[in-house]
């Protein structure tokens, strides 16, 4: 996808993006760690309509549910207080005997009491996924367990 | 320790009333500096009440809040926003600075001053606010505009020229010849280049040393750092505004961002100061008879930004209401206009009372006119869209 980014001196910078329903969309990062969603009008593309300003902590915020990277960040936190427990990521490697697979047939919580809490799938997240979720080379499994039960994981998905 | 309560409660009573000006000001989304000065002008002797006691601290509040000024806009540049301003708007500054300068220039040269005042008055109407207008481009949620970047843009590079414009000023006010004035711009310029390429370079290390974690430290660190290069350039006649400009240029990465936010405070204090001291310096008896040649002098520039944001404007593909605003926007003159009248000294009477009336028209009037110009945006576009397309 192509972004957009302006310089807007003095006060931040501007990052632009097309979406697939053809609107202009317009995020302002100003140095202060302000942000501000903006949409551009069709019948004046220099003119932005401001739709909300969000403080550097709601802009954190809107970023941990857009964010795929962040949903790991945040298990890690989870795990620091909890002692015994950790997270870790598992990735499906291609000519595993599980890729195109539903997840439920791994048997992985029952064999190694480990939870799959998320797949990361490129861009997108899967959060609390079913069992018959069909697993992909290439996603990468968040895993939440005792160390052990996360290696037993990595086991039986590399086969 | 003898404490004066005179000051006190002088001081107090000054600050209470600022607050309410300032709280008045923002309500219309406009800046506080015109009424700061007004304030100003109605204190002292001949005003409606004499201040002797707090008199004294806000001259030399004044002096503190010039420096601190500089510094906050040297601290607020970066080298990349500035190459990518010069890559695209050279022309745009170019004509900002002919169609904006020789306005004043000219208008000095009728109203009888010499050369020094009139590259004085050429600099008080050329340079824009770029505080009032930056905070205004928010206020009015127009960051997001086509025609913002060509704004902040001339903005950035008007800041630059004056590296090499108040060392030039500076110089020629003491009593310089040309050739020493063309020195303290070489000085200057070099030094600007210089800081340039340390904070480049080793700009991590200038950093480490004025850096700490603590935010007092970190202040009083770089405040007395500032303070010690603005006297050693004020000793040199290149203007105390360009060393502490210097310091600022000089500080880049985390540490600004941090100085910034400890300094604000301090800044928005002093800077308060020195508006109130231009202000105090004005005596009404002199303002009145310049006051026409204020308006008319803020009437034709008016109309010149005007002429300069529509073309650097067009100059980004901008479509024609983006121009209007843009050329709007710049209109507003400041604290820059003021730096440049505190630097000279009171041998130029007829210059403070002008430009305070000038900048007093331009930083109430600028704001108004853009605002008016651009629509009110709309607020509902999601619904809009839906009922559109559905």
């Amino acid at each position: 996808m192509d972004v957009n980014e302006v310089l807007l001196p003095g006060v931040g910078l501007r990052y632009e993006f097309t979406n697939h329903e053809g609107d202009r969309v317009g995020v302002v990062a100003r140095r202060t760690g302000e942000f501000e969603l903006i949409v551009y009008a069709d019948d004046d593309p220099d003119e932005g309509r401001p739709m909300l300003r969000l403080n550097s902590e709601e802009a954190d915020t809107l970023a941990e549910i857009l964010g795929a990277p962040r949903i790991a960040e945040r298990f890690a936190d989870l795990t620091k207080e909890v002692p015994g427990l950790s997270a870790g990521q598992v990735e499906v490697r291609a000519g595993t005997p599980y890729a195109d697979r539903p997840l439920g047939h791994t048997r992985a919580r029952s064999r190694t009491g480990a939870s799959i809490v998320a797949i990361v799938r490129g861009e997108d997240v899967i959060a609390s996924p079913a069992p018959d979720q069909v697993l992909r080379a290439g996603d990468v499994l968040v895993v939440i367990g005792t160390r052990d039960g996360i290696a037993g994981v990595e086991q039986i998905i590399q086969g | 320790m003898h404490t004066s309560v005179a000051l006190l409660l002088e001081l107090g009573v000054i600050l209470a009333v600022l607050s309410v000006l300032g709280t008045l000001a923002r309500r219309f989304a406009l800046s506080p500096i015109p009424l700061y000065l007004l304030a100003g002008l109605s204190l002292g002797e001949g005003g409606i009440a004499p201040v002797p006691a707090a008199g004294e601290f806000v001259q030399i509040g004044a002096s503190i809040g010039v420096v601190l000024l500089l510094l906050a806009l040297g601290l607020e540049f970066s080298i990349t926003e500035f190459t990518a301003s010069l890559r695209r708007h050279v022309p745009s500054a170019a004509v900002d600075l002919v169609l904006n300068a020789v306005p004043g220039a000219v208008a000095g040269w009728l109203l009888g001053l010499d050369a020094v005042g009139v590259l004085a008055l050429a600099g008080a109407t050329y340079i824009s606010s770029s505080g009032i207008i930056a905070r205004l481009l928010g206020d009015l949620r127009r960051l997001g505009n086509r025609e913002t970047p060509a704004v902040l843009s001339v903005l950035v590079l008007e800041d630059f020229a004056m590296a090499a414009y108040l060392p030039l000023l500076a110089v020629l006010a003491s009593g310089g010849t040309w050739w020493q004035a063309a020195l303290g711009v070489l000085v200057a310029v070099g030094a600007v280049l210089a800081a340039f390429i340390a904070s480049y370079r080793w700009g991590h290390h200038l950093g480490r040393l004025l850096s700490h974690p603590d935010s007092e430290q970190l202040m009083l660190r770089v405040l007395g750092m500032t303070l010690i290069v603005a006297a050693l350039a004020e000793f040199v006649h290149v203007s105390a505004a360009i060393g502490a400009f210097l310091v600022g240029l000089a500080l880049t990465g985390e540490i600004a961002d941090r100085a910034r936010a400890v300094l604000t405070p301090l800044r928005d204090l002093f800077a308060a100061a020195f508006f109130l001291a231009i202000g105090l310096s004005v005596s009404p008896e002199e303002l009145l008879p310049l006051l026409p040649a204020a308006f008319a002098l803020a009437a034709v520039t008016a109309v010149t930004k005007l002429v300069t944001g529509r073309y650097a404007a067009s100059r980004d593909g901008v479509g024609r209401r983006g121009r209007l605003r843009a050329g709007t926007a710049l209109i507003a003159r400041g604290e820059f206009s003021i730096v440049i009248i505190g630097l000279l000294g009171a041998q130029y009477d007829k210059l403070g009372p002008l430009v305070a009336a000038y900048v007093f028209v331009l930083a109430v009037a600028g704001p108004l006119i853009t605002r008016l110009t651009g629509a009110p945006p709309s607020r509902a576009p999601l619904r809009e869209r839906a009922d559109a397309t559905g």
